[in-house]
């Protein structure tokens, strides 16, 4: 799958967000004043402009709005509500935190289950595709959540927590190579399933059905980034878990924090690049390219 | 609405003749010839002219080489364009009800005005049938010529797909493969028709028809001339010479 900056900025963006603002709202770490307004202030900009980020993949973003109008049957429509209803649902507890009106945390439990559903939405909205085998398995909605909980943990994760969230996603990380990597074999599709072809023999491509480039090819049938996979896998896993988390045993807990914050963040974006580049879809089949 | 129709009255789709198919690709430029000017925006094309020509099409034609047990190789023209499935992925995925389902003929159709182009419903589709129009930023789609097959401007003869009508060999039929007695329904039990990639569960409603097993294989392509008896002069020469 082509790896479209814009949605990876946006996952990662707002993954981070509301893992984020989902510790603020449970009072992790406890904020007043200006400063709670500073770091609420921070988990929104995040989550919203990752949510922005969104719409510049879309080819008429000015219809967006009907995208909240089908949360009966699609994620990304249930993705658009969850998203609203946790910045909403979050804004009395943001306003006490700043103002000190003594909110109920209560109140902030509710807003974190919405930050919670929304991660688990955007995962599902690659989980539930049976076209691209490796991503349609449970590792993928853990190795979402992993990477919102340890980048809200990092920032805000009391400080025993913190590190031993950060190794989170390195964990969803190996889970999900070691399962992603047999996924296609294991899907059992291939040309001659494709085509029907079996029946007759052993297909392969003749000749391409067209000259040029088309949007199928440029969108799902991604092969250039697939060299650097085994380079970048270890560095995703480097930077996204093992380095924040030594940063944050070795040095001091609020001086380590933005540090492996923003160390975390690189990575988070080269795994999710990879989440993307990595995944092949069954149409390459047809191409005699797989994914 | 993007929930599917619990019941649809009929499955329009088509029946497609591997066997006949010779790869002219007059579908393609059939189906581009009229859909530029139907139904929603015109399918565009970027650069046509230049270096790195792309463009929007609702049906490619595959070509395959197929290595047979105990038979010569074959070719296989294969068209590949919209299945319009029972079950259809990239209407469930859509996140703002521009992909829907007909219930009345089961086509798979999209509402251009309600299209954002986030292109969920292609990456949905086992089969590559939708394309985004890079002019116009919607979801192009197959849409079994809509606007052809109920238009009563057109003589009775037109009223099917332009890749049907347009087809010279007859590789291609249309018709209703809910019901057993017609005519696709015959041709589909006659010939032992069969659905692509049914293990991913979308249950496509068009049929492709298998090429038909042709004769015995030849080793090379020399073989035929090994055993091939001489007759008259030549049979004396190749008697003779054989004798030297």
């Amino acid at each position: 799958m082509h790896p479209a900056p814009s949605v990876i900025l946006f996952t990662v963006l707002s993954g981070a967000g509301f893992g984020y603002l989902a510790f603020l709202a449970l009072g992790f770490p406890a904020v007043a004043g200006w400063a709670g307004f500073a770091a609420w202030g921070f988990g929104y900009a995040m989550a919203v402009s990752g949510l922005l980020a969104s719409t510049f993949h879309l080819g008429n973003p000015q219809r967006a709005l009907l995208a909240f109008s089908q949360w009966r049957s699609s994620w990304l429509s249930r993705e658009a509500w969850t998203s609203v209803a946790a910045l909403t649902a979050l804004a009395p507890m943001a306003l006490s935190d700043w103002l000190g009106l003594g909110l109920l945390r209560g109140f902030g439990l509710v807003g974190a289950a919405f930050c919670a559903a929304t991660v688990i939405s955007t995962a599902m909205i690659y989980a539930q595709m049976k076209t691209v085998p490796r991503w349609r398995d449970w590792s993928t909605p853990v190795m979402f959540a992993a990477f919102a909980v340890a980048g809200g943990g990092v920032l805000a994760a009391p400080p025993v927590w913190a590190a031993a969230l950060a190794l989170a996603p390195g964990a969803a990380l190996i889970l999900s190579f070691r399962r992603g990597d047999g996924a296609f074999a294991a899907a059992g599709h291939s040309l001659g399933s494709a085509t029907g072809l079996d029946r007759l023999g052993q297909p392969s491509v003749f000749e391409q059905p067209h000259t040029g480039g088309n949007y199928l090819m440029r969108e799902m049938i991604h092969v250039v980034g697939r060299r650097h996979a085994a380079r970048l896998r270890p560095i995703a896993l480097l930077l996204a878990a093992a380095v924040p988390a030594l940063l944050l045993v070795i040095l001091p807990v609020p001086l380590a924090r933005p540090l492996a914050f923003a160390i975390h963040l690189a990575g988070a974006l080269a795994a999710r690049w990879l989440f993307f580049a990595e995944a092949e879809h069954v149409v390459g089949l047809y191409y005699g390219k797989r994914g | 609405m993007t929930c599917l129709p619990a019941k649809v009255d009929k499955t329009l789709g088509l029946v497609i003749d591997l066997d006949t198919c010779v790869g002219c690709q007059a579908c393609v430029t059939a189906c581009k010839g009229w859909n530029d000017q139907g139904y929603g925006v015109p399918l565009s094309d970027q650069d046509p002219y230049g270096a790195d020509p792309s463009g929007t099409f609702l049906n490619r034609v595959h070509s395959y080489q197929v290595e047979v047990a105990d038979a010569a190789p074959q070719i296989v023209n294969f068209p590949r364009s919209c299945l319009h499935c029972a079950d259809a992925p990239c209407v469930t995925v859509c996140p703002t009800g521009a992909s829907y389902k007909r219930a009345e003929d089961g086509i798979v159709l999209v509402n251009e005005d309600a299209c954002i182009g986030c292109g969920l419903c292609a990456w949905a589709c086992p089969y590559g049938a939708r394309e985004m129009d890079a002019a116009a930023g919607v979801m192009k789609k197959c849409t079994l010529c809509v606007d052809r097959i109920y238009n009563d401007q057109l003589p009775e003869q037109d009223r099917e797909p332009a890749c049907v009508r347009t087809c010279p060999t007859g590789a291609r039929h249309f018709g209703d493969l809910s019901n057993p007695q017609s005519a696709v329904s015959r041709l589909v039990e006659a010939r032992g028709g069969y659905a692509l990639m049914p293990e991913i569960g979308t249950g496509p409603v068009n049929r492709y028809l298998p090429p038909r097993k042709k004769g015995a294989g030849l080793s090379g392509p020399l073989t035929a001339l090994v055993d091939l008896p001489a007759t008259g002069l030549a049979g004396w020469l190749d008697r003779l010479l054989g004798k030297l």
